[in-house]
């Protein structure tokens, strides 16, 4: 499940915003404009069944989004979702890998108390025996110019 | 004619003998005529294994996914406890301290292992650097790599973090480490080919219960570790995926 962000857990000052999201959700976001820089040499993971939902993570991805594990699995991707994101990278993305294809892209992402992480994300299906039975997601840590690029592109999208 | 175990050529030369000694180990336990059969390149081993002469093969994670997906192997079992990562070193002397400080044309020193050199430069890919715009330097072992780095004939290196470890205090005190991998799930893969696959789960129950008797232990001890675990079909499938994000 995804719940409206709380400001008890939010770090330093916030805005806020109601994003729309797939399957009728609603959530009250509450965000601040300080990054959590990406650790060298760690990747996050984690699975989703084909609607989305996550189903399998790892610890890196428990460390960088704030939420505990019991909070990610169950829960739709789009806990992540950033109001800085605009919808056609994600319209992107599904469309993509719905073709059975692979997806890759630069993403900022929302944490738990409301900062910020950019990543270089990678999603691909999993096939198993000729069906795809959910996606799985892989992230690195992105270089700075592609960020800055993003940075000044994704405004120009919504 | 005996079947054919091999083991990714990236294997350390401390455990040549260790393979041995196991495939002696196996043949008695499993009552069939073994051949070890070690490539000392990879080359040489895609030949093998497209001219489908393998049927036990310790796999790099690069190479199981193409023996899995392509040829039709299965995963028996992995060492326990232990994931391959990749370390991206400097010669201690150089002004670099941070991968980011890295740009484009850096001679990067690697070996062939495939699946090392893809960790390695998605490590060095937060500086800019791909394949296409640094000057990749092949070299035939870690040593190799770390020399190239002292003498400074490359700026970077890409190791196997095990290999690095290896490397003589002499030759570690004049190197530094910009980044160690922390991925943990990417691993070396016991698998079994077509031949051999009706005897699949007598295999697995052998391997796994290696560790009860003491010749069984002592065996493991010259591979450098204490048990093997299961790979379950999805585990693998799951470590392909894996692999496939990340070779891009
Ligand atoms: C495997 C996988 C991983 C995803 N990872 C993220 C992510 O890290 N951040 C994010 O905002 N959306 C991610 N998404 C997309 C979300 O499912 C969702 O489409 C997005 O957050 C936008 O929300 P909406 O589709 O509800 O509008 C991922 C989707 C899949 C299938």
């Amino acid at each position: 499940m995804i719940y409206d962000m709380k400001p008890e857990h939010i770090i330093g000052e916030y805005q806020e915003v109601t994003l729309d999201l797939y399957g009728g959700i609603r959530r009250l976001i509450l965000y601040t404009q300080i990054e959590t820089p990406y650790p060298d040499g760690k990747l996050i993971v984690s699975t989703t069944d084909t609607s989305g939902v996550i189903t399998h993570l790892n610890k890196s991805f428990v460390e960088m989004s704030g939420y505990t594990e019991e909070e990610l699995l169950n829960a739709p991707h789009s806990i992540l979702r950033h109001p800085d994101m605009p919808p056609v990278a994600f319209k992107d993305l599904w469309d993509t890998v719905s073709r059975g294809e692979k997806w890759q892209g630069y993403v900022k992402n929302l944490r738990k108390d409301g900062g910020y992480y950019w990543v270089k994300a990678t999603v691909i299906p999993n096939v198993r025996n000729g069906k795809v039975v959910g996606y799985t997601s892989v992230r690195r840590k992105p270089s700075r110019t592609k960020v800055e690029e993003c940075s000044k592109l994704y405004p120009t999208l919504f | 004619m005996p079947y054919i175990l091999t083991v990714s050529p990236d294997f350390s030369p401390d455990h040549i003998s260790g393979w041995y000694i196991f495939n002696t180990w196996l043949q008695k336990q499993i009552g069939e005529a073994i051949h070890l059969e070690l490539y000392n390149s990879f080359q040489a081993q895609h030949e093998a294994i497209h001219l489908d002469k393998i049927d036990l093969i310790y796999a790099n994670p690069f190479d199981a996914a193409m023996l899995v997906r392509e040829k039709g192997f299965l995963p028996l079992v992995k060492a326990q406890g232990m994931s391959d990562e990749a370390i991206i070193a400097v010669n201690e002397a150089s002004a670099i301290r941070d991968v980011t400080e890295l740009s484009p044309g850096s001679r990067v020193a690697v070996t062939e292992d495939p699946d090392v050199r893809l960790m390695g430069m998605i490590m060095l890919e937060p500086a800019d650097l791909t394949v296409d715009n640094v000057q990749i330097k092949v070299c035939d072992s870690y040593v190799l790599v770390a020399k190239q780095l002292l003498r400074g004939d490359a700026d970077v290196g890409i190791f196997l973090a095990e290999a690095y470890d290896d490397l003589s205090n002499i030759i570690k005190k004049q190197l530094k480490i910009l980044v160690q991998s922390q991925i943990g799930v990417i691993q070396h893969a016991l698998l079994v080919g077509p031949r051999l696959a009706h005897r699949r789960d007598e295999l697995r129950d052998t391997l796994l219960a290696m560790n009860v008797d003491e010749k069984g232990r002592d065996v493991l001890k010259n591979l450098s570790f204490d048990v093997w675990a299961s790979i379950e079909d999805e585990d693998m499938e799951f470590m392909i995926d894996l692999m496939d994000t990340l070779n891009t």
